[in-house]
C-alpha cells in the first residue's frame, strides 16, 4: 500500500521497568484521506498511542514514518507544527484574541501578516464562524461548542495533511456534539485530510470513522476494520461486548435515507375540496394521506377520522408534520422521526422541501434484513 | 456560561479599583497625622535638629535604594529559580527550597540583620542581602504557584502546535502567570521598604535613623513623623505594584 501516510512499526511505551506498558507492540497504518477511529475502553492506552504519533509522548521501543520518512528522531517541534493537534479541553489561549489562537502555527512557521490574516478570516468562515464578529474576541466569551470549533481552525490553520483529535467533542452536550460531528463531516468531504481520532464512545466511532480499530489493554488491536464490517462481523467476545446490544440500532446511523425505496402515499394539494379528500383517503390503502401546499411541501397527516370530527377547513385537520427527513439523513433520524410520528412513517423532502416519498418501518426493516 | 462569564466581568474590576484606592487613602490618612503631629504638638530645637530636611532627603533617598534594590536582587533571584525548580523532574528541589525559605522567613528580620552583618560587616550592603533573603520566599512561592496554575491543556496544546520549550515558557506560562507573580513582587517591595527602617542598625542608614533619634533623644513627633514617612512610602509602593499588575496581566484573562 503506497497511499500509507502513517506507520507505527513495534511502537512500544512503558512507564517504568516494572509496570505494564501502556502500549505494547503496536504496528498501525494510517491511510491518505481516511478517518481512522481508535475507540477503546478507558486506560487502554488510545491517547499515549494518539500522542506518540506527534511525539508528545515519546516511544521506550518501535519506529514511526510520516509518508515514508522515519520521524522516531526527527525535531519533535517542527514535527508537530505540520500536524494539527485538537484536544478534549480545546487548550484556547485565554491570553490571545480567537484571530491569534487560529494564527498560531502560521506565525511559528513564519507566514507573512497578510496570508496570515486572510487564512484567518477563511478558517472562521470554513467553521461557520463571522469573522468580523469573533476575529478580536477572547477564548472565555465563547461557549463550549463555539471554542472547539476555534480548537479545530486553528489545528487547520497551517493546512496540515494530518489531524490528530482525542476526543475533541467529548466535552460538549449531546446535541451541539452532533451538529459539530455532521460539520466536521461535511468538513472532512471537502478537505479530505488524514485523521486520527481518539472517543470511548463506540457510537461516535461508527460515525466519524472510515475505518474503526477497537483497542484493549496495552492498546493491542482487538478489530481493525470498517465500521460496516465490525458491527456485522465482530472478530471476538471483547469486541462484542464493546459494541454492547444493539448493533443493528448502531448500524442505522452508517445507513442514508437515501439507501431504502421510499413508499408513496395519497397526496392532496391544498386547496382541497372536502369530497375530493374523502375519496382519496378511502382509496388509499395507508388510509391516511399527505396534505401539501402550493410548492408540494409537506403540511400535515390527514385520515377521515380527523376529517369527519370536525367541520373545520381541511388544513387545520390531521396531523401537522413537524419534521421533514433528507435523502442525507441517517437511517437513525429516520427510525426517530418514525416512531414519534403518529402514522409511523417519515415524510422524506428534497433541499428545498419539496416532498419525495416517506420511510416507512417495514422498508426499514427489509433493508435490515437484506444485510443479514 | 454567559452569567458566570458577566459575574467576573463585573466583579474583577471592582476589586482591582478598590485594590488600586485603599493604599492612596491610607497614605493619605497617615500624611493627615503626620501634619496634624507637626503643627499641633510642641516641636522643640531637638525635634527639628532630628527632622532637619537635609537628613530627611538622604534618608529617603537611602530607603528608596534599600527596598528597591534589595526587591531587584529577589526578583532576579526569586524568579529564575522559581521557573527552573517548576521544570520537569525537580519537584523535590522545590519542596526543599520552599520549606527552607519559610525557615528564613520565620526568623524576625532584625536576627537576620544580624546575621549577615556578623559575616559581612557593616554597610548598606548587608541590608540589601538581608532584606532579600527575607523577602525571597513570597516572590518565589507566587512564581512557582503561578506558573502551576496555569492550565494543563493550554500548555499540552502548545506544546501540540509545536511551540519549543522556551516558547511555552514565554508566550504561555508567564503571561498567564504574570499576576500572580507580580502579586508576591508586590508583597517583597513593601516589606523590604518596611524593613529597611531597621538598616541604621548596621550602618545602613534610612528613615529608622529618624525614629532611632526620636527614641534616643524621647521626642515622641520625630518618632511618629519618621515612622509615618515608612509607612507612607511602603504604601506608595504598594500601590505602583498594583498599577503593574493591572498593566501587566494580559488581556482577555
Amino acid at each position: 500500500m503506497s497511499d500509507v501516510l502513517i506507520r507505527l512499526e513495534n511502537v512500544s511505551k512503558s512507564y517504568g521497568a516494572g509496570a505494564e506498558p501502556a502500549v505494547r507492540k503496536l504496528t498501525l497504518e494510517v491511510v491518505k484521506g481516511e478517518v481512522l477511529v481508535l475507540v477503546g475502553p478507558s486506560g487502554c492506552g488510545k491517547s499515549t498511542t494518539l500522542r506518540l504519533i506527534n511525539r508528545l509522548i515519546e516511544p521506550t521501543s518501535g519506529r514511526m514514518f510520516i509518508d515514508g520518512e522515519d520521524v522516531t528522531e526527527a525535531n519533535p517541534s517542527e514535527l508537530r507544527r505540520k500536524i494539527g493537534y485538537v484536544i478534549q479541553q480545546v487548550g484556547l489561549f485565554p491570553h490571545r484574541t480567537i484571530a491569534e489562537n487560529i494564527a498560531t502555527v502560521p506565525q511559528l512557521l513564519g507566514w507573512s501578516k497578510d496570508k496570515i490574516n486572510a487564512r484567518i478570516d477563511e478558517l472562521l468562515e470554513l467553521v461557520s464562524m463571522d469573522p468580523d464578529t469573533y476575529r478580536d474576541r477572547y477564548p472565555k466569551e465563547l461557549s463550549g461548542g463555539q471554542a472547539q470549533r476555534i480548537g479545530v481552525a486553528r489545528a487547520l490553520a497551517a493546512d496540515p495533511d494530518i489531524l490528530l483529535m482525542d476526543e475533541p467533542f467529548g466535552a460538549i452536550d449531546p446535541i451541539t456534539r452532533d451538529r459539530l460531528q455532521n460539520e466536521f463531516l461535511r468538513l472532512q468531504q471537502e478537505l479530505k485530510k488524514t485523521i486520527v481520532f481518539v472517543t470511548h464512545d463506540i457510537d461516535e466511532a461508527i460515525k466519524m470513522g472510515n475505518r474503526i480499530a477497537i483497542l484493549r489493554e496495552g492498546s493491542e488491536i482487538a478489530q481493525l476494520d470498517t465500521p460496516e464490517a465490525i458491527l456485522a462481523h465482530p472478530a471476538d467476545e471483547f469486541v462484542e461486548s464493546f459494541l454492547g446490544s444493539g448493533a443493528i440500532l448502531k448500524g442505522l446511523t452508517l445507513k442514508k435515507v437515501s439507501d431504502i425505496e421510499l413508499h408513496q402515499v395519497p397526496t392532496l394539494t391544498s386547496p382541497v375540496m372536502r369530497e375530493e379528500a374523502l375519496k382519496t383517503l378511502q382509496d388509499s390503502p395507508d388510509q391516511v394521506a399527505l396534505l401539501l401546499d402550493g410548492n408540494d411541501r409537506p403540511l400535515r397527516w390527514i385520515d377521515e377520522r380527523a376529517l369527519n370530527r370536525t367541520s373545520q377547513p381541511i388544513e387545520k385537520s390531521g396531523r401537522p408534520v413537524t419534521v421533514d427527513l433528507q435523502p442525507e439523513d441517517t437511517l437513525q433520524d429516520a427510525l426517530t422521526v418514525m416512531l414519534q410520528s403518529s402514522v409511523g412513517m417519515a415524510c422524506v423532502t428534497d433541499r428545498k422541501g419539496k416532498y419525495l416519498g416517506c420511510t416507512t418501518i417495514e422498508s426499514l426493516a427489509k433493508l435490515i434484513m437484506s444485510d443479514g | 456560561m454567559s452569567t458566570v462569564a458577566q459575574q467576573d466581568k463585573t466583579r474583577s474590576p471592582m476589586s482591582e479599583r478598590l485594590d488600586l484606592i485603599i493604599s492612596p487613602i491610607f497614605a493619605a490618612a497617615l500624611a493627615l497625622l503626620g501634619l496634624a503631629v507637626w503643627l499641633y504638638s510642641d516641636v522643640d530645637q531637638t525635634t527639628l535638629n532630628i527632622l532637619e530636611p537635609v537628613k530627611i532627603q538622604r534618608q529617603i533617598g537611602e530607603t528608596l535604594i534599600l527596598g528597591l534594590s534589595s526587591s531587584l536582587l529577589v526578583i532576579l533571584i526569586a524568579v529564575p529559580i522559581g521557573i527552573l525548580v517548576t521544570r520537569k523532574g525537580l519537584p523535590r528541589l522545590k519542596n526543599f527550597l520552599v520549606n527552607t525559605l519559610g525557615l528564613a522567613q520565620s526568623l524576625p528580620a532584625y536576627g537576620l540583620i544580624v546575621i549577615f552583618f556578623s559575616f559581612m560587616g557593616s554597610g548598606i550592603l548587608t541590608v540589601i542581602f538581608a532584606l532579600a533573603t527575607f523577602s525571597l520566599l513570597p516572590v518565589l512561592r507566587n512564581t512557582i504557584v503561578g506558573l502551576e496554575q496555569v492550565d494543563r491543556s493550554v500548555i499540552d496544546a502548545g506544546r501540540g502546535m509545536g511551540f519549543t520549550p522556551r516558547q511555552i515558557l514565554f508566550k504561555i506560562e508567564l503571561p498567564l502567570s504574570v499576576e500572580v507573580i507580580v502579586s508576591g513582587i508586590r508583597t517583597a517591595i513593601v516589606i523590604n521598604v518596611g524593613m529597611s527602617a531597621l538598616a541604621f542598625l548596621v550602618g545602613g542608614g534610612g528613615l529608622g535613623e529618624t525614629i532611632n533619634s526620636g527614641l534616643k533623644l524621647d521626642r515622641g513627633p520625630a518618632i511618629l513623623i519618621g515612622a509615618v514617612m515608612v509607612a507612607i512610602l511602603a504604601l506608595l509602593f504598594d500601590f505602583l505594584s498594583a498599577l503593574a499588575q493591572k498593566y501587566l496581566k494580559p488581556k482577555g484573562l
